[in-house]
């Protein structure tokens, strides 16, 4: 283990005489965005976030107090303002919690890669992104060509007073190459991203030059498509449509602190009740959902959550049949429920809530072309560009980037801005076949939480089939 | 000691801190050498709620701090967190500006670099009058009693300061507080802000009272509404949540030179939006600061739309460097700051009549761009949300997905606004509690498009 950079010790004995129970977060996260526009650098820009999240458990009632003072008397200071704070809204509080809900943990987490991501130099990233650029220069029509590329190393180190010690450390990267094409009034935006844990082996040039030359050439032809038709038809949604599709309609109904009402006023409550788990067919026999903490390179792996929780591989959904829920031990003993360890935060500042992490559909036995070839009409759409949801999860509208007619079992032509619409559990039942090829997909910016926070999420899923749904296309 | 003095003490020690810090660090710097400095601070506290009772509570301390160096016509920023300890902060800056120097000296030209100007000095304090951390809890549920009560109470100090190479200084700090909350009865909700710089508990009882009148109506019997264009009046908070979408690439000058914006035929005078609708930038509001992250400071009062024609787009000084535009003191991304919406005519009490038979709209959620080329918009209806017949509320409504071009929304289909308008403060608290907020009265819409 490396050497502790904080008091740790000194601090948790000082909270322990006014608290049952403390623990300290500290975390580093150093985010370098670098992005070029048409040849040019856009931004270079990086963050240092470092601080400490001081927490403690009052007359069962767990409460925080942040600080970046990381000497011993600064965290004593943030201790007491916790202490003196929660022994207040202890009186009021929504559940009595004990240290059971703070298991005993030791370890140490390091996500996947062959070179840590700081050894790629400036010039090697800044070089990548104009080349990206350039290569998306095919026409006058290209009015917008960015190159994108966020490098994020994170370390999160657990202490708690009945002897848990955690330390993770994660390298994690996200690219995005996106071409806008624009002629007259109309234009189209195509874009391709690459989102994980990762090395600085990822930051492929090829691949860099690949995807820019495909994005830009296939925002050209959207701009010279056809609106996508409207009615109901069948639908083969690509893994970077899935990716949204289950993060929406699955991972946040299935949050347990929706579910017990914490987020009510905020991103809203859920359909899912507690009496549904082991009950509702959330969606037909072809779908099986696992919360996946262990999946190497998925943007949301973790040994433990900030709670020193263990985290471990779940079924979520099995058979079509909902089993599980996304609650911490906090959610789980609120609840009753059967849950798994995603209390998780933002950052040193924030207090850990019920999260998604790495939510998965499983893999059917399809190939793709399986799958078209059961279409006799519909359309195939790739990649999300609108997204939105009510507060319970149920009436979604979802928009691609790209769209495909699938006309008696062949793929054909390109059409524009897809959308379809639908009501969660209706619309998984309608689910009607599954590949066999998963992607893995990823967003670092879900939002949540009251404060509110941001937090990586990872999503694989293989193309999936679905029948009979509402599609519709744009006006222009 | 008082917790009001502890808190006169941050901004006190912060502004020191912030004025030390950066002499220091502008005393470093080497001939080319040019330097902005940004400072975002707060000391604040969280309390979240759930059934009228405490869920989590959170106090932070935080000051964050960055650095953007222009040389030799390169720029990169660089930012980090401060424990606010002298000698480490001074080190730890240091260090950040050393980072920046070695970037400057491998990076390719910034043809659209901005120079750093000096755009004067400003400074303003608002002091407010807050509960202490360990009254807040009492004072918010008892007025509550009874009430399943949800949502987010957060105050304290929130604190930004800017200087530059040249001269230029700008502080701005305030000391405020909000409660966004809402209140249930079963699935049936009723939503509310209670939110200022003085904390008055006869305020907040009224506030709720208000809330709790509302949640009433809901009693009444849910009506069916199907799928179809009914005449819509969204209330001041929901007309603010629709336009929070102008926020969102449509107003910014570099999205249109891009082909993002949706407003591009508005831009290009290919369409207008109603007479009705004037929407200006208005710091006088006094929600946030008038500087932006460069230190260069907006008028204040910048007009948007006048009668539904573009006056302007939000244009920051690196998009007008980029494209030969005129910069208005936007920030880097060019959304509205402080957006003010003219008031109408039509009377709050004549509100039912005029709208006849149609959907009263409390609130909207999750809005975003369905079809960005025809400024087309989807999202829900939320909280308290009702069926109207012949000026009568009849009962609420199932929520219902719309999807509605902003075109005809704030166009040919915009029948009324209403001659009060309501204050939106910012409740974002996203890394940080966010300044800033809007004004808006409530619309009336004809034909408004329900799809789900
Ligand atoms: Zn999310």
């Amino acid at each position: 283990m490396p050497d502790t950079v904080i008091p740790h010790e000194q601090a948790l004995h000082h909270a322990l005489q006014f608290s049952d129970w403390a623990a300290i977060r500290y975390s580093s996260e150093t985010a370098t965005h670098r992005a070029v526009r048409n040849d040019k650098p856009e931004s270079n820009e990086s963050s240092l976030e470092e601080g400490a999240m001081c927490e403690v458990l009052v007359d069962g009632h767990f409460g925080y107090a942040a600080t970046a003072d990381l000497s011993l008397s600064g965290l004593q200071r943030a201790f007491d303002r916790a202490i003196t704070t929660t022994r207040a809204t202890s009186q009021h509080k929504v559940h009595s919690f004990t240290p059971g809900q703070r298991p005993r943990t030791t370890g140490v987490y390091r996500s996947a890669r062959r070179r840590d991501l700081d050894a790629l130099s400036v010039v090697e990233i800044t070089d990548c992104l104009m080349a990206a650029s350039r290569a998306m220069s095919l026409s006058d029509r290209l009015v917008n060509r960015s190159a994108r590329a966020m490098l994020v190393q994170t370390q999160i180190d657990y202490f708690s007073s009945n002897g848990s010690e955690t330390r993770q450390s994660f390298d994690m990267l996200d690219i995005t190459l996106a071409a806008t094409a624009a002629e007259g009034l109309e234009s189209q935006t195509r874009s391709w991203s690459r989102t994980g844990q990762f090395g600085s082996e990822a930051f492929d040039r090829a691949a860099f030059r690949e995807n820019a030359e495909r994005v830009a050439r296939e925002a050209l032809d959207l701009l010279a498509a056809d609106n996508c038709p409207s009615g109901h038809m069948d639908l083969v949604l690509m893994p970077d449509q899935m990716m949204l599709q289950i993060h929406e309609s699955i991972g946040h109904p299935l949050e347990l602190d929706r579910i017990l009402g914490d987020e009510r006023n905020y991103a809203g409550w859920s359909f899912v009740k507690q009496e549904d788990f082991g009950r509702l067919q959330y969606g037909s026999s072809l779908m099986n959902v696992a919360f996946d903490p262990g999946r190497a390179h998925e943007l949301a792996s973790y040994d433990f959550d900030d709670g020193g929780n263990r985290a471990t591989r779940e079924m979520l959904i099995e058979n079509g049949v909902l089993r599980r829920g996304l609650g911490s031990l906090e959610s789980q003993v609120r609840s009753g429920l059967p849950g798994v360890a995603n209390f998780r935060s933002a950052s040193w500042n924030r207090a850990p809530i019920d999260r998604m992490a790495n939510i998965n559909l499983e893999p059917g036995t399809s190939s793709l072309d399986e799958l078209i070839a059961q279409v006799e009409h519909g359309v195939l759409m790739r990649t999300n560009r609108s997204w939105s949801i009510d507060d319970y999860r149920n009436k979604f509208q979802f928009g691609c980037e790209h769209g495909q007619l699938i006309e008696n079992g062949v793929l054909g032509k390109l059409v524009r801005n897809p959308n379809y619409r639908g009501v969660t559990v209706d619309f998984w039942n309608r689910l009607a076949g599954v590949g066999s090829a998963a992607e893995t997909h990823g967003t670092s910016f879900c939002g949540k939480g009251e404060p509110s926070q941001i937090i990586r999420v990872g999503h694989a899923s293989p193309p999936c089939l679905f029948r009979d749904v509402d599609v519709f296309g744009g006006q222009s | 000691m008082s917790a009001a003095v502890l808190q006169e003490d941050f901004i006190n020690r912060l502004r020191e801190h912030f004025d030390v810090l950066s002499a220091y660090v502008l005393a470093q710097l080497n001939a080319g050498e040019e330097l902005t400095i940004n400072v975002a601070a707060e000391e604040s506290l969280f309390v979240r709620f759930n059934s009228n009772r405490v869920r989590q509570n959170t106090d932070v301390e935080q000051i964050g701090i960055s650095l953007r160096l222009q040389s030799n016509r390169r720029t990169v920023e660089k930012s980090r967190s401060l424990g606010g300890n002298m000698d480490a902060d001074r080190l730890a800056l240091m260090h950040l500006l050393a980072q920046c120097r070695d970037e400057v000296a491998v990076l390719p030209l910034d043809p659209n670099q901005v120079p750093i100007e000096n755009n004067g000095t400003s400074s303003e304090e608002f002091r407010g009058a807050l509960l202490a951390a360990q009254d807040v809890v009492a004072a918010v549920v008892a007025p509550a009693a009874g009430c399943d009560l949800a949502g987010l109470y957060a105050s304290g100090i929130v604190i930004r300061g800017n200087c530059n190479s040249k001269g230029q200084r700008h502080w701005f700090a305030t000391e405020t507080f909000f409660l966004d909350y809402s209140i249930y009865k079963g699935p049936q909700a009723a939503k509310g802000c209670y939110a200022g710089a003085r904390w008055s508990a006869v305020e907040w009882a009224s506030n709720l009272a208000r809330t709790r009148t509302l949640l009433a109506l809901l009693a009444k019997p849910q009506q069916d509404v199907k799928p179809g264009a009914y005449r819509t009046y969204l209330a001041p908070r929901a007309f603010s949540d629709l336009l929070g979408m102008l926020g969102w690439g449509a107003l910014s000058a570099s999205a249109w030179k891009q082909g993002r914006s949706p407003f591009k035929k508005l831009a290009e005078n290919e369409a207008r939006l109603s007479p009705l609708l004037s929407i200006d930038e208005n710091f006088a509001l006094g929600l946030t600061p008038r500087f932006n992250d460069l230190g260069e400071v907006s008028a204040t009062r910048l007009p948007l739309i006048e009668k539904g024609e573009l006056k302007t787009l939000l244009v920051s000084s690196r998009t007008a460097k980029e494209y030969g535009l005129m910069a208005n003191g936007a920030s880097e991304g060019e959304g509205p700051r402080a957006m003010d919406v003219r008031a109408g005519t039509l009377a709050e009490q004549d509100v039912l009549q005029a709208l006849g038979t149609g959907l009263y709209l409390s609130n909207l959620h999750y809005l975003n761009w369905s079809d960005p080329v025809s400024a087309r918009v989807t999202g829900m209806t939320r909280y308290a949300c009702f069926w109207v017949e012949e000026g009568e509320i009849v009962g609420p409504i199932r929520d219902l997905r719309w999807d509605e071009s902003l075109y005809s929304a704030l166009g040919s289909k915009l029948m009324a606004l209403t001659s009060h308008a309501e204050i939106d403060p910012a409740v974002d608290t996203y890394y940080r509690r966010a300044l800033g907020g809007s004004r808006t009265p409530g619309a009336l819409i004809d034909d408004f498009s329900f799809t789900l």
